[in-house]
């Protein structure tokens, strides 16, 4: 292999499973926190995946720069993007309500996705089209980030719902006694909405752009692309429910799980 | 140094017996004036506190703290003889911590106490009888009690039914800062209640009363609004706490009213406190969604098991103690030896230059790399010299046979000053080879400590 294409290749993977590594033990820790060691859980857990959210970065940014190729064109690439900006809004949530408890959901996708993405054979990039990269980072980043927010918003109903079946409960201790206040899993819930729909909107907008230039007017007619629209409705009706009726807990939370199901969908039909 | 500690508290006295011996806080300094100028008393502090009145001195060779209670707060001795307690050394040390902790107090893992041995510390130590002992022993119950709290639970959760309330109310809605509460009925303990909320930062507080006086004089003790008995129901979709004490025979909210009220509300949650029995809020409230209800029953269950995780969690703090006590002492047996350390190096380098000084004749006229050179030569030779005594006496610090070792090292280099302390001079002559008479300065430091940190 000639020394470029080993740098171009290797060092972003390099970094990616450096940032792999930190991911781990950040997952273990958190999984150890689950057993009742909150303390270790605070020292060693959000050093951890902070360190390996900049290693990825570094890995993201590399491979940005040393690729010839059209970028992000396979799906591991993909893969990593989304742990990356995952990890991303984790922090940002984590910084704004003082709670690590989404890492609970958040950690083992991103290390899942991280490991797909760092041990994946050198797949064949496609040439470089005459679409420029901007437009298609920019698509899939939006996207992409429109599904963290999702996926966040649909993790907090989760978690709404447990700490309201043990406040019902009158349980104020136990397992789940480490959660935040029910306004707080709710406000973040709801701010994920909030942030996630114009990043969701304005990805498919840069995504019907790239598919106008590529494939004409009936690239509208694929069933991936009625997947996606789908997605982007029920996501407009969550919202739409959220701030209007209000829908809160369980009824929020089954509404969360078929938007969640459909991004799925959309995700596994578009790459 | 001696530990000494004597006092009464919650459980050793009656609260007639604390009021007597209570120090008020303008009376503080006089008081721990008067205790550092008791004889033996080396440094000094005085907690009084509504449940506690202790003093806690360090002491050369021991002191009567009894006599000074007795005769400070002119008490006899029958009355305080079966409710005070007295701690010396290591119990002194582990009552401090505990106290620190809360593991001594009524409510155990309140977090008050940590606070009032602060300001007691404080008070003592700008008058300075606090200073190097007891500085040393209360940074170290500051730090134990730190700890206590990060690696234990025991202060998290609430024991009283109001702070039940309170801490059940952040469960749901986090900050208070921006929250209604409505008062329904006027029981003491839903007053009690709404005080524990206003405390916590509600901000806006709604009476209503059968007697609408009653809720008006209510609303103006806290700064509230009375509202007519008439206007519940519109008023309770405004609020988020809704705390019931009223002597309805039927409950005033049922589940029809938590449909409307969450339909008024968006959905947004309510948290209904019913303290009143006969209740006032039909439990099938609480299977709404957004309703959270707790009748008088909940909470006192949500109140004793927080008590029952309280007394596990003391229990770790209790091993965490011992552990610190034990590390305490252990350090203050490592400093016991510092002053013996540093007087012998102190005569030794004594010695040295003395040596130096009286072959200087004979050694002519050195430049500077000859002086040198002697320095080093002098300074080696001390330094390797004592290094076997001075390790010696640092490890053996903490062991049994630590006491014998100190002062056979003192003994050997007779740095106890027996020889010449009778006349005063604080030197000791001795004769070189030659005949010539050798003055070196006495030793300086204290002896060795008679008071020993023994368990």
């Amino acid at each position: 292999m000639p020394q470029r294409i080993i740098i171009q290749v290797l060092m972003p993977q390099f970094w990616l499973r450096v940032a792999l590594v930190l991911y781990g033990v950040g997952l273990l820790d958190a999984l150890i926190g689950l057993w009742g060691g909150r303390r270790l859980l605070a020292k060693v857990m959000i050093p951890a995946v902070g360190l390996g959210t900049v290693v990825h970065c570094v890995s993201l940014a590399e491979g940005a720069m040393l690729s010839e190729t059209n970028p992000l064109s396979s799906l591991h690439q993909i893969e990593s993007l989304f742990a990356f900006l995952l990890m991303a809004f984790f922090f940002f949530i984590y910084a704004r309500y003082q709670t690590a408890s989404p890492g609970i959901a958040v950690f083992p996708l991103v290390f899942l996705l991280t490991f797909s993405s760092a041990f994946a054979g050198i797949s064949p990039q496609s040439p470089s089209t005459h679409v420029s990269p901007g437009w298609i980072y920019m698509h899939v980043g939006l996207v992409l980030l429109g599904y963290c927010a999702l996926f966040f918003s649909f993790f907090a109903s989760i978690l709404y719902l447990i700490q309201e079946r043990n406040l019902k409960a009158r349980g104020t201790g136990g397992f789940w006694s480490g959660l935040p206040p029910l306004a707080t899993i709710d406000e973040i819930g709801y701010r994920s909405l909030v942030v996630g729909f114009p990043f969701m909107t304005f990805g498919f907008l840069a995504g019907a752009f790239l598919g106008e230039v590529r494939y004409g007017a009936g690239y509208f007619r694929d069933p991936k692309i009625l997947v996606s629209i789908l997605m982007w409705v029920v996501y407009t009706v969550l919202l739409y429910t959220r701030w209007n009726v209000g829908w809160r807990g369980r009824r929020a939370a089954y509404l969360g799980a078929f938007a969640f199901l459909a991004a799925i969908l959309a995700f596994a039909a578009n790459t | 140094m001696n530990f000494q500690l004597i006092g009464v508290n919650h459980n050793s006295a009656p609260l007639e017996l604390r009021e007597r011996l209570a120090i008020p806080e303008t009376r503080l300094p006089d008081a721990i004036q008067s205790l550092v100028r008791q004889p033996g008393v080396e440094e000094g502090l005085v907690l009084s506190t509504c449940n506690r009145v202790e003093l806690l001195a360090s002491t050369r060779h021991g002191s009567d703290l009894k006599d000074f209670l007795r005769s400070y707060f002119g008490v006899n001795s029958d009355a305080l003889r079966s409710h005070i307690y007295e701690f010396e050394q290591r119990d002194a040390v582990r009552h401090v911590f505990r106290v620190a902790c809360s593991l001594d107090s009524m409510v155990v893992g309140e977090p008050q106490i940590l606070g009032q041995v602060k300001e007691a510390y404080a008070v003592a130590r700008g008058l300075g009888a606090v200073h190097s002992a007891l500085e040393a022993l209360l940074s170290r119950a500051f730090a134990v009690a730190k700890r206590v709290r990060t690696e234990t639970a025991i202060g998290s959760s609430s024991v009283s039914i109001s702070s039940v309330a309170v801490q059940l109310a952040q469960k749901i809605f986090g900050t208070l800062k921006d929250k209604v509460v409505y008062v329904v009925g006027a029981g003491k303990m839903a007053e009690l209640a709404a005080r524990h909320l206003i405390a916590n930062g509600a901000e806006t507080i709604l009476f209503s009363n059968r007697t609408f006086e009653r809720a008006a004089l209510l609303a103006e003790a806290f700064g509230g609004k009375a509202i007519p008995f008439e206007q519940l129901y519109e008023t309770a979709c405004h609020a988020d706490i809704v705390l019931t004490s009223t002597g309805a025979s039927e409950p005033l909210f049922r589940r029809e009213h938590g449909e409307r009220l969450l339909s008024q509300r968006k959905n947004r949650p309510m948290f209904f406190i019913d303290i009143a029995v006969p209740r006032n809020v039909d439990p099938e409230m609480n299977r709404l969604d957004g309703m959270f209800v707790y009748d008088i029953d909940h909470l006192q269950g949500v109140a004793s098991n927080n008590s029952a995780e309280r007394k596990k969690e003391a229990e770790r703090a209790e091993n965490i103690i011992e552990l610190e006590v034990d590390r305490f002492a252990s350090r203050m047996k490592s400093l016991a030896v510092v002053p013996t350390i540093l007087s012998l190096q102190e005569y030794c380098e004594t010695i040295r230059q003395a040596e130096i000084d009286r072959s200087r004749g004979k050694l002519g006229k050195l430049n500077v790399d000859q002086e040198a050179a002697v320095e080093a030569i002098t300074r080696g030779i001390i330094n390797k010299l004592l290094h076997t005594p001075i390790t010696t006496l640092k490890s053996s610090a903490a062991s049994p046979e630590a006491a014998t070792i100190h002062e056979m090292i003192r003994r050997i280099f007779n740095l106890n000053g027996n020889l010449n302390s009778a006349n005063g001079n604080n030197t000791q002559a001795s004769r070189d080879q030659s005949g010539e008479e050798l003055e070196y300065p006495q030793a300086n430091g204290p002896g060795p400590k008679t008071g020993r940190f023994d368990s």
